[in-house]
Formats: structure tokens, C-alpha cells, sequence
């Protein structure tokens, strides 16, 4: 496929890439980095260049300030994990990283929805918060803006059911998270 | 004192006798530190040169080559080594100028952002960002360069800072915690393997470029001893088991031999050392080996189940493995009959798929029997370099290397051009060697501009042209899968390549005649001084045998 010396003319269904190994869940990978310049570029970069699709990102210091931690999201149903951390592995400035087991993790990310809230739907709105122990944090006369947290699912739930309100706009932060216990993540 | 004797002092301290080069503006302050140094510098004509030559001079020696180039133009020249050196993991530290800071990010004159540019084809790269850095980096970059799996290291420095009085305080440790290179091997899947290698019946070692770096070329070929395992090479393991020998198939991939390819295809063990199952080597990937366990013996983890999932995969260094494995597999005392009926297929092969071509009836010169000639000119006994294509595959079949670190060719990335600088690079790390390149007509004229510095500087090698007036290999790919239409592959009659070493300072020579070429090769070796010589061979020849792109090992032709 694609090799230069077939002659034959490719149908886009063959182009379609080759599956490796997949887990088909998603993973959190938490990833300890240098502080220096060029370190997120160079993740970036890898991941841009072998084909790797990042769902969610999220970089923010640690305890350490010499050290950053990157926590992203990828579909393992999409990506060989495995080669993904050999591969961040070799890049000098990455310290450690950690794919973290779904049922040991705790796993949030922060969310704004702005809503279309009049007068008829706006305790229903505010009743579909209460539900989520969503804060509203603004309100003006036909919209309301609502702060949540929770896992990527939950912001995906609370998401569905406000959208038929009109959703206006959202911004979301991406999962960061911790595991559970004692142990360093 | 300044940041740039600084530098000096630390390529002393890291042993470097020699840098291939060439100055401009964000670089005067290292060149003038250059100047009573006491590094020998060589002026390049191209970065392009510099890059391939001090490419060579690593995998000649084995040591960390280092090129230099100004910012800009200078670096972005570069980009085509640095970016071999990735693919064929050379251990090479390229020091790049760059603008000073105040430009940074302004578009000034000559600035390109090196850093962004190599990104995806370093090992790693340092951006100079305060002068008291310079040191340690440069230190870190040839420790990352050198150890591991080798590659590129880039270290760009900005022209201000390298002008910087500091304080110079060797620097005798690296901290690069993010970078410990696994080199030592579990011992419990090393005794596995040597298990495996036990249980099999059809085994294979399958060696790469990985044991030619590790210095493991002794090692492998007691591996292959400690029983009558059958091996073989690709084109960058090539001398890591001395050939000819009964053992040795011959090489293996897209133009290997026959015998080396059916055997990998048939066997129900492969032993994968240094070696990343490249696409030119198992052709179609779900087709490859289908009997086969995978032992898989690599520094990089990375490349461990990367196209080929291994059932024992191991980390580490080759030179630390292989004799341990070789010490587990000879205690388990087997009996090696077990491997007869292999060896009876195997020696089948051999007998009914030599390599081979059909010789002229006249004087012409056929390729093959150029690279032959040669051969028996250099008494097998040179380092030989080559460019990409046709010449380099017959150069890789007919040459048999009987010693690792004789074979210096661009593999991974399919550079044009590379032989020529590789071979000044390898002949001023080897002075006393007889090194050669054998060149195509089209890869030659890439950077034949580094004539120029190998008559100045006295660096004689012999360049063997292998002149079809074709790019041949894609002229070749031309004929058997585009119908024969030709397009834009016929180099016509110029330049004079006589004519060409003339005028750069070199001795030009033409052969046409194969009765009598060992002896004008001779002569061409024993010429003082750089010698560029025109080999007229047959115009259509094809590399053969062949496994056509994306196809299984079972289909070869030719």
C-alpha cells in the first residue's frame, strides 16, 4: 500500500491506516516532564508525527518546580498505547509516565457551559445543574453560564442533557488526575 | 574567558581530534576560537558535506563525529545529515550558529529556527539560552549522541552568548534524568531465549546495524559458532559476520539473496539483533516470517514489537547480551543434528539461487562484475562507502566484508550524495586504510564539490563511479512497474568526470574495458591523492534478485 513501485491506482478505503495493538479503551496518560523550553513542542511534535491523535491535554506545575506534569487522554482503541509511551519515553526532558489504570485513578476536568436560559427554561436548567452539582456562575437576561467537574464522562452527560436548552458555547479544561492511595502517581 | 574557548576545551576533553566545518556570521566567534585551538578543522564546501563526512568519520571509528555550519542556510543545510544520521543511529553532534538573541523570533538575517526544524529528526537538542549553559550541554549532547541508541545531536548557540566571558569549570558528569539507557538485559529472558534457540528446528539470526554500533560483531559471530545457526544481515549489519562463511546466507531484504529471504520466511525462530524490521526487509508485513517466534534483542524498547510483535523481546546493549546468551545456550548442551534437514533446505537455496548475472560478451563492463573487480582490486580489504541506488545494492551483494565498520552506506534514509563526504570523513578517521566510494553517476554529482576539500587537505580517497548515465534504480523501478516509460531518468552525457577531478585537484581516470579493469583499478588505487574515476558500465541492468515493494518474500523475482 502507497509504495512507490505499484502501479495501481489507490481507492481512499485502502489508505486507511493498518491497526496495531489496541486496548479499545481510553487511557489517561500522566506524564512528568523537565520544565525547560520546547518540552510540550516536542510531545506535540511526536505525537503529530506518528500518527498519534491526542483527545485532551492539560499541562500545569507540580510540587516540584523544576517539574511539569502533562496529563492527556488518547483513544486506545485508535492507538498502539504501547508504542506511544516507548516512544515518549525517548525524549530526553520526559521523567516518567504513568498509564493510569481507570479504576485507581481520579480523574477530573473542569467545564463552562454558557446556556440559552429565558424565563420558561431556566429552572429547568438550573434543576439539571442541581442534579450535577453544577455551579451557575453568571447569569444574564436570556443565558445563564454553569461551571462543572467531574470525569470526561460526566461533563459529557451534563453536556447532552443542557444542549437541547441551546448550548451557546463551551470550553473545557481536559482531565487531569491523580491516583488513588498513598503511592506517588 | 569566552564561551566559545569554553567549547574548545570541552571537545578536547571529549576527545574530539577533528571537526568538518564551514564559518559564517553567527559562527565567527567559534571559528575564532578555531584558530588556536588545536582541533583540526576541516573546510567543507557544503554543510552538506560536512554533515555526511562527519557521518563518516563515525562509523568508520566509532566515535562522535561533529559538523559545524552558521545559522540559517548553514543549519538548514544540514537538515538532510542530521536527518540520516537519525535513521541509521550515527553518533554525531552537529554545532549550529544562530542569530543573536536580541533577533531571535524577528526574522533576522540569516535566522531560521534550527531547533524547530530538526525537531523530529534528533535525538535530542539544546538551545543555548544563557552562556554558562554551553558547557554542560555540549557535554550532555555527546554523552546522549554516543551512548544508548546512538543518533544526532543538535546544540544551537547564539552569537552573543557564545561571545561571553565565563567562568570555566570542567564538567565531568552529566544529569539527564529523563535519559538511563537500558544496556544490561534481563537474565531471566535471555535464559528463555537461549531455551528457545534450544527448541527450535529452523532458527535464523537476523542481525542489523544495532550490532555494528554496539561493537558486538565478535559477539554475534559467536553466537552463530555456539551452534550451525544460519545468519544474516541487512545492509547496515553487513561485516558484522564475517563473509563468506559457511553459516552466512548472504544478505538479507528487497535485494538480498534468495537463500537469506526463504530461510527468514520458513524459519520458526528468528533471532532479531540491532535490527527494526524495516519495510525493505520483511516486505509484506502480515506475509513476513508466518511460522516464526521473535526473539528481539534492541537497545531502543521502542522498536521492540514496533512492526513485528516479539514473543522474547530483550533491552539492551548487544555487546552485554550475546555472550550471555551464547554461555545460556551452550550449557543446555544440544545436539546440533537437530538442524540437518535445515541446512539441507538451506544449502538447496544456495545451490539453486547463487547470486548471479549473465557477463558481456565483449569488453563491457558489467556492473556486478565492477563491484567484483573491486573486490579483488582492494583485496576485499578496503573500507567502502557508497551513494544510493543500484551501485550501492550490487556494491552490498558482491562485496563480501569480512570486518564490521567496512561498510559505510546511507540506509534508512536513501541519501544521494552521502558517499563521497562519508568517505573523506571515514578516510580522515582511518588514514591508513584504503577507503573507497562507489558512487552513482546521479548520487555523485550531489556533492562532488567536496573534491575540492579532499585535494586540499591531501584526503585521498578513490571514488569508483558507476556510470550508466541513468538514475538507475528508479529507471529500473521505471521498466518493470511503470511500463517502461522512462520519465526523467536519463542523466545524459555531462559532466566529464575526467575533466571534473581535474579541475577540483584530483586525478580523473576512465575504465571501459573489463579485461583489464582489476589492473586500472590498481593503478587507481595506488594513484597518490584523491582519485575520481569514470566506470562505463552497461546501461540497463537491473538489481536482481528483487521483492518487489510490498510484496511477501515468496514472490521475489529475478
Amino acid at each position: 500500500m502507497g509504495e512507490p513501485g505499484t502501479k495501481e491506482v489507490l481507492s481512499l478505503d485502502e489508505l486507511e491506516a493498518v491497526a496495531g495493538q489496541r486496548t479499545g479503551r481510553k487511557h489517561i496518560l500522566s506524564i512528568l516532564v523537565e520544565n525547560k523550553p520546547g518540552v510540550l513542542t516536542r510531545i506535540a511534535g511526536l505525537f503529530a508525527r506518528r500518527g498519534f491523535n491526542i483527545d485532551t491535554l492539560a499541562v500545569g506545575p507540580t510540587d516540584d518546580d523544576t517539574v511539569s506534569r502533562i496529563t492527556l487522554t488518547l483513544d486506545g482503541a485508535v492507538h498502539p498505547i504501547d508504542q506511544v509511551t516507548k516512544q515518549l519515553h525517548k525524549l530526553i526532558n520526559v521523567l516518567k509516565i504513568r498509564d493510569l489504570e481507570p479504576r485507581e485513578t481520579l480523574a477530573r476536568e473542569l467545564a463552562l457551559f454558557k446556556v440559552s436560559a429565558d424565563g420558561a427554561s431556566r429552572a429547568e436548567v438550573m434543576q439539571v445543574c442541581e442534579i450535577f452539582r453544577a455551579k451557575i456562575v453568571d447569569v444574564s437576561k436570556r443565558s445563564v453560564i454553569v461551571e462543572i467537574t467531574g470525569t470526561y464522562e460526566k461533563v459529557e452527560a451534563f453536556e447532552r442533557l443542557v444542549r437541547p436548552f441551546g448550548l451557546i458555547e463551551m470550553a473545557r479544561t481536559g482531565e487531569i488526575a491523580i491516583s488513588r492511595g498513598r503511592s506517588e502517581t | 574567558m569566552r564561551a566559545v574557548d569554553a567549547l574548545m576545551e570541552c571537545l578536547k576533553a571529549e576527545g574530539v581530534d577533528v571537526v568538518f566545518g564551514l564559518p559564517g556570521g553567527a559562527n565567527l566567534p567559534t571559528y575564532d576560537a578555531f584558530y588556536d585551538a588545536g582541533i583540526r578543522h576541516i573546510l567543507v564546501r557544503h554543510e552538506a558535506g560536512g554533515g555526511h563526512a562527519a557521518e563518516g568519520y563515525a562509523k568508520a571509528t566509532g566515535k562522535v563525529g561533529v559538523s559545524l555550519g552558521t545559522s540559517g542556510p548553514g543549519a538548514t543545510n544540514l537538515v538532510t545529515p542530521i536527518c540520516d544520521a537519525m535513521m541509521d543511529s550515527v553518533p554525531v553532534v552537529f554545532l549550529t550558529g544562530q542569530v543573536r538573541t536580541e533577533l531571535l523570533g524577528t526574522d533576522g538575517f540569516q535566522e531560521a529556527d534550527t531547533i524547530g526544524i530538526t525537531m523530529p529528526i534528533v535525538k535530542h537538542s539544546f538551545m543555548i539560552q544563557h552562556p554558562l549553559e554551553l558547557p554542560r550541554s555540549i557535554h550532555e549532547a555527546f554523552h546522549i549522541a554516543r551512548t544508548g541508541r546512538p543518533g544526532p545531536v543538535v546544540v544551537d548557540i547564539p552569537q552573543d552568548l557564545s561571545r561571553a566571558d565565563i567562568p570555566y569549570e570542567p564538567v565531568t558528569d552529566v544529569h539527564l534524568p529523563g535519559y538511563q539507557p537500558t544496556t544490561d538485559g534481563n537474565q531471566k529472558q535471555i535464559r528463555l531465549a537461549a531455551k528457545a534457540l534450544a527448541n527450535s528446528r529452523r532458527p535464523v539470526i537476523y542481525a542489523g546495524g544495532g550490532v555494528i554500533n554496539a561493537n558486538a560483531s565478535a559477539e554475534l559471530t559467536e553466537l552463530g559458532l555456539a551452534d550451525r545457526f544460519p545468519v544474516t544481515c541487512t545492509v547496515m549489519g553487513l561485516g558484522g559476520f564475517p563473509a563468506p562463511h559457511q553459516q552466512w546466507l548472504g544478505m538479507l531484504g528487497m535485494h538480498g539473496t534468495r537463500t537469506a529471504n526463504y530461510a527468514m520466511d520458513e524459519a520458526d525462530l528468528i533471532v532479531a539483533i540491532g535490527a527494526r524490521f524495516d519495510d525493505r526487509i520483511t516486505g509484506k508485513l502480515s506475509e513476513f516470517a508466518p511460522r516464526a517466534k521473535f526473539i528481539h534483542i534492541d537497545v531502543d524498547p521502542a522498536e521492540i514489537s514496533k512492526n513485528v510483535p516479539a514473543h522474547i523481546p530483550i533491552v539492551g546493549d548487544a555487546k552485554n547480551i550475546l555472550p550471555r546468551l551464547t554461555a545460556e545456550y551452550r550449557a543446555l548442551g544440544t545436539d546440533p543434528s537437530r538442524l540437518e534437514e535445515w541446512w539441507s533446505r538451506i544449502n538447496a537455496w544456495r545451490q539453486r539461487y547463487p547470486l548471479g548475472y549473465t557477463d558481456s560478451k565483449d569488453s563491457e563492463i558489467k556492473p556486478q562484475y565492477m563491484i567484483q573487480a573491486l573486490f579483488e582490486a582492494t583485496g576485499g580489504d578496503a573500507i567502502v562507502c557508497s551513494d544510493v541506488g543500484q551501485h550501492q545494492m550490487w556494491t552490498a551483494q558482491y562485496y563480501d566484508f569480512p570486518a564490521p565498520r567496512r561498510w559505510i552506506n546511507s540506509g534508512g534514509l536513501g541519501t544521494m550524495g552521502f558517499g563521497l563526504p562519508a568517505a573523506m570523513g571515514a578516510k580522515v578517521g582511518c588514514p591508513e586504510q584504503t577507503v573507497v566510494c562507489v558512487a552513482g553517476d546521479g548520487s555523485v554529482q550531489m556533492n562532488m564539490q567536496e573534491l575540492a576539500t579532499c585535494a586540499e587537505e591531501g584526503i585521498a580517497i578513490k571514488v569508483f563511479i558507476m556510470n550508466n548515465g541513468y538514475l538507475g534504480m528508479v529507471r529500473q523501478w521505471q521498466e518493470l512497474f511503470w511500463d517502461k516509460r522512462y520519465s526523467q531518468v536519463e542523466m545524459g552525457q555531462w559532466p566529464d568526470f575526467v575533466k571534473v577531478a581535474d579541475a577540483y585537484g584530483a586525478t580523473g581516470m576512465r575504465f571501459e574495458d573489463k579485461h583489464t579493469l582489476v589492473k586500472d583499478m590498481q593503478e587507481a588505487l595506488a594513484t597518490e591523492g584523491p582519485v575520481l574515476v569514470d566506470v562505463r558500465v552497461t546501461r540497463e541492468e537491473n538489481t536482481y534478485p528483487m521483492i518487489p515493494a510490498g510484496k511477501p518474500a515468496r514472490d521475489m523475482v529475478g
